[in-house]
C-alpha cells in the first residue's frame, strides 16, 4: 500500500498501474464485483503466475485489495486511487474545456457570416 | 441561437500519451482553419480567464515554424510556446511538434490532430506524445487553472461532501 508517498508519487504508481491492457482488463472485470483468482485469469491467454504478477502491480497501486479468504484468494477492486488520477484529467479536460467553448462560439460566428472561405488544395497524390 | 457545446473526452493513453476528443459543428474545413490561421487560433486558444493569445505566427508547410505567446493580464507575465510542422493534410490532418520556452514538462511533445468530418459534424481527435513519462505526468497532474479556480473546485468538493452527509 501507498499511503506514505507524496500525492504526485502515488499518481506515478496508479498511472504505471494503468498503463497496460491487460492490468486494465482485470479492474474492468472487478468493477462487477469479487472475482476469484483462478477466474481472473480464465479469460486470458496467460498463465496464473503471469496474472498475479499483474495483481501484484495492481495491489501495490493499491486498485485492488485481496480478501482474506485463503480458499477462493478473491480480489476486489479499490476505487481511491483511480478516482485520484481522474481527478487529475479531470483538471486538464476543464481546462481545455473552456477553449473549446470560446471555438463552438468562434464557428458558429463564421458560420454566420458566410465568408466564402478560400480553400487550400494541398494534393499530395491522393 | 442555438449554442452548440461538444463533449471534451480526456484519457491518458499508455505511459506518454493524452488523447483527446471533442466534435464541433461546422464542417472539417471551418475546423481545420480554426486551427491552422493565426486571426482564428488568437480567439480562441488562450485562456484561462485572464489570460490572451497575443502572438501566433503560423508558417504552415511541411518543417514551417508556429509560434504563440499567451499573456497574464494581471502581471503582464508571458508563457511562449512553438514547434514546427512535420505533416499538413489539410483538412483531415496535423503533426506539430510542442515546447515551451520555460520547459514545465521535460523534452518536446508530438502532436496530432486528426479532422473526421460526419454529416455536418467534425470529430476532432488530439493525440499528444510526449517524450517521456514524466513529461505526461508533469502535465496531466498540473494545476493548470491558476490558484482561483483549483480553490474553487475544492470548495466544490467540499460542499458536496457535506451536503451528502447532512
Amino acid at each position: 500500500m501507498n499511503h506514505a508517498l507524496s500525492q504526485s508519487a502515488r499518481l506515478d504508481v496508479t498511472f504505471a498501474a494503468l498503463s497496460d491492457p491487460t492490468r486494465r482488463a482485470i479492474l474492468a472485470r472487478l468493477a462487477n464485483g469479487e472475482v476469484s483468482v483462478m477466474d481472473l485469469a480464465k479469460p486470458f491467454s496467460m498463465s496464473q503466475p503471469a496474472i498475479s504478477k499483474h495483481l501484484k502491480v495492481l495491489e501495490k497501486a493499491g486498485l485492488i485489495s485481496g480478501i482474506k479468504d485463503a480458499q477462493k484468494r478473491l480480489r476486489k477492486l479499490e476505487a481511491k486511487p483511480l478516482e485520484e488520477a481522474t481527478e487529475w484529467l479531470e483538471n486538464y479536460r476543464k481546462f481545455w474545456e473552456g477553449r473549446f467553448n470560446r471555438l463552438d462560439s468562434l464557428i458558429e460566428e463564421l458560420k454566420l457570416s458566410k465568408r466564402p472561405s478560400p480553400k487550400h488544395k494541398n494534393k499530395k497524390g491522393e | 441561437m442555438s449554442s452548440f457545446v461538444g463533449t471534451l473526452k480526456v484519457e491518458a493513453k499508455g505511459d506518454r500519451e493524452i488523447v483527446m476528443t471533442r466534435e464541433f459543428n461546422a464542417g472539417k474545413d471551418l475546423v481545420f482553419e480554426c486551427f491552422t490561421k493565426p486571426e482564428l487560433i488568437k480567439r480562441w486558444l488562450y485562456g484561462p480567464d485572464g489570460w490572451s493569445l497575443d502572438v501566433c505566427t503560423v508558417d504552415l508547410k511541411v518543417g514551417g515554424k508556429y509560434r504563440y505567446v499567451w499573456k497574464y493580464l494581471k502581471d503582464g507575465s508571458i508563457m511562449g510556446a512553438g514547434g514546427s510542422y512535420k505533416e499538413i493534410s489539410g483538412p483531415d490532418k496535423l503533426v506539430q511538434t510542442e515546447s515551451f520556452d520555460e520547459a514545465w514538462y521535460p523534452g518536446e511533445a508530438l502532436l496530432t490532430t486528426t479532422f473526421v468530418e460526419k454529416s455536418g459534424t467534425t470529430f476532432v481527435t488530439i493525440n499528444i506524445l510526449y517524450e517521456t513519462k514524466e513529461g505526461r505526468d508533469t502535465v496531466v497532474k498540473s494545476p493548470m487553472e491558476g490558484g482561483a479556480s483549483q480553490s474553487y473546485n475544492r470548495l466544490e468538493t467540499l460542499l458536496n461532501t457535506l451536503t451528502q452527509n447532512s
